[in-house]
């Protein structure tokens, strides 16, 4: 068998609700209440959840809003602690951030590719070495030296994927970001993430099922905290779709699309962003 | 503490409340060069922020002492005539630090709050965001020192050589004193939202507390010694005296080390502590 380079092992992950506790003041004049609230009101965003990906793998996870789709993205990034259970990785993490999360706006497009490389975990030799690279992919040569704030939100979107994709990832984490851009470059996108050899994990959260379908070996499909599915991607991406359309219908009669095919979604670029509309 | 070989795997255990809890990252160690390069960038980025408009952006932040030195000159010794001998620049070789100490300790309670989406989302070595930050405070600080020589010059008075260690060693003592506080304030600010408001109320106070006004001499002498209650004030009181006359106190130097030392610590076990938590909470 192959290597897993991620694993849960039963891990749960519940967080207490901290503003609850509020501040100083509060937690003065109403302490005994707000220990008590702070012990018992805990908030459950994953219950015992298992499961592997292996080097190389294009591995989706899927689910409605809220279900725990970005708490694992978290837990695998290391940024936060399971309360229960077991989590390990092997290998450097890149994180597709959000929206201009690594970026500053009065930084120049190129000292954030710098800043956005380091905070990675390379060093600025590396992150130099691949610029002219990450600029000419992100097609921003013109706007490269002006500060971040002139961009667009697309252009910023653009110099964020063109970043992670060429800083030798091991392990890509993209949470919901390729859903921005237009579609041109939405495709150069997915191209690129295919276009990687088997070395790259990828890690995809998403609540399409056209990406997981594109883009994906195997998914895991998570609903209310809990895995409802592991396995092929085909084959999860189906059953979300069935059970979406058996919501839908049962929420919506109105709507005269919910009857669309799974070929029919697939083969179209902006179809799942309607579908998940639907589904929510 | 920093220092990690670039291959070599690091295991992290955390064992909390019922059952072991585990998380294993492989490889996936920050090593020097990267801590280092991650320092440097984000104290550039803060730079850049502040000196947008090169010399605009030095005008202003030596404007506000300026500013402030002028008003306290008319009220202390123009209308209350306090009897200090070439008060303007006694206010401002007193002002000049303690606006490096508040300006930094004032912005602490938001460290981590600004910068939530890269916390949320990259597990790298939070510290380094407030080490940037106190350093460049610290730059600042020491790029505003050619006001005190053109006072100096205006009173008939040349820099010191003793400036040449006492400056460098005073800002090591308020670098790790400043460093230590932020990581406190900034770390319970994201558990306990209103530490930002406690922290300006306290620092007027502080202010006030401290010798900078007036003289450790002009404290009646059984209050004298109350200023060793003071973490700020044998560290201003040294600055002063390093700047208008290049003398140091060593007693005064050994106690603001020790304050230094002491919040240095206490700052990292409260991180270690609860760093863990940041992503949840911010």
């Amino acid at each position: 068998m192959r290597e897993p380079i991620i694993s849960f092992q039963r891990v749960s992950k519940s967080y207490p609700i901290y503003h609850r506790i509020g501040g100083i003041k509060n937690l003065l004049f109403n302490f005994p209440h707000n220990l008590r609230a702070f012990k018992q009101e805990r908030f459950e965003a994953l219950r015992d959840i298992s499961f592997e990906v292996y080097r190389g793998e294009r591995f989706g996870i899927i689910g409605y809003n809220g279900a725990g789709k970005s708490t694992t993205l978290g837990l695998i990034a290391g940024v936060i602690q399971p309360t229960q259970g077991k989590v390990s990785v092997r290998g450097r993490i890149s994180p597709l951030l959000a929206l201009g999360a690594g970026f500053h706006p009065e930084l120049s497009g190129r000292e954030n590719i710098e800043l956005n490389g380091i905070l990675m975990g390379l060093t600025r030799r590396q992150v130099r070495a691949k610029m002219e690279e990450i600029i000419d992919f992100a097609e921003m040569r013109e706007f490269i030296d002006n500060p971040i704030r002139i961009y667009s939100t697309g252009m910023t979107a653009r110099l964020g994927f063109s970043v992670v994709a060429h800083l030798d990832p091991e392990i890509l984490l993209i949470d919901e970001v390729l859903s921005v851009g237009d579609i041109r470059f939405r495709q150069k996108c997915k191209d690129k993430l295919l276009s990687f050899h088997r070395d790259v994990t990828i890690v995809l959260v998403t609540h399409s099922v056209n990406q997981l379908l594109q883009l994906c070996d195997r998914a895991m499909w998570i609903e209310n905290h809990v895995v409802k599915m592991i396995g092929d991607a085909k084959e999860v991406a189906e059953a979300y779709q069935q059970q979406t359309r058996e919501q839908t219908r049962g929420n919506l009669s109105l709507n005269h699309n919910q009857g669309l095919p799974l070929k029919a979604a697939a083969g179209s670029p902006a179809a799942p962003i309607e579908l998940q509309a639907k589904a929510e | 503490m920093f220092l990690e070989c670039d291959n070599v795997v690091r295991t992290r255990a955390i064992a909390r409340g019922s059952g072991m809890n585990l998380v294993r990252h492989f490889n996936n160690s920050h090593h020097f060069e990267n801590y280092r390069d991650l320092l440097l960038v984000l104290l550039k980025k803060e730079m850049k922020v502040r000196y947008t408009n090169k010399m605009l952006g030095y005008l202003w932040s030596v404007a506000s002492p300026l500013a402030f030195a002028f008003v306290y000159y008319i009220a202390f010794q123009v209308v209350m005539q306090v009897p200090i001998p070439n008060y303007p620049l006694f206010l401002l070789s007193g002002l000049l630090p303690w606006q490096w100490f508040s300006n930094s300790v004032d912005s602490a309670p938001q460290l981590f709050l600004n910068n939530a989406p890269i916390i949320k989302k990259v597990n790298f070595p939070r510290d380094i965001i407030s080490m940037a930050v106190v350093l460049n405070h610290m730059t600042h600080f020491f790029l505003s020192l050619p006001v005190i020589v053109v006072f100096l010059l205006v009173f008939q008075k040349l820099p010191s050589v003793h400036w040449v260690y006492g400056i460098p060693l005073l800002m090591v003592v308020q670098a790790a004193m400043v460093h230590g506080i932020t990581l406190i304030l900034a770390t319970f600010n994201l558990f306990l939202r209103d530490i930002e408001r406690l922290v300006s109320i306290l620092l007027n106070l502080v202010f006030y507390f401290t010798p900078i006004l007036y003289s450790v001499e002009l404290i009646p002498t059984q209050y004298r010694h109350l200023i060793f209650f003071n973490p700020v004030a044998p560290l201003m009181v040294n600055w002063r005296n390093m700047l208008m006359d290049g003398t140091l106190d060593w007693g005064y130097l050994v106690v603001s080390l020790g304050y230094s030392l002491l919040f240095l610590g206490l700052g990292y076990v409260v991180y270690r502590k609860l760093s863990w938590r940041f992503a949840e909470v911010v």
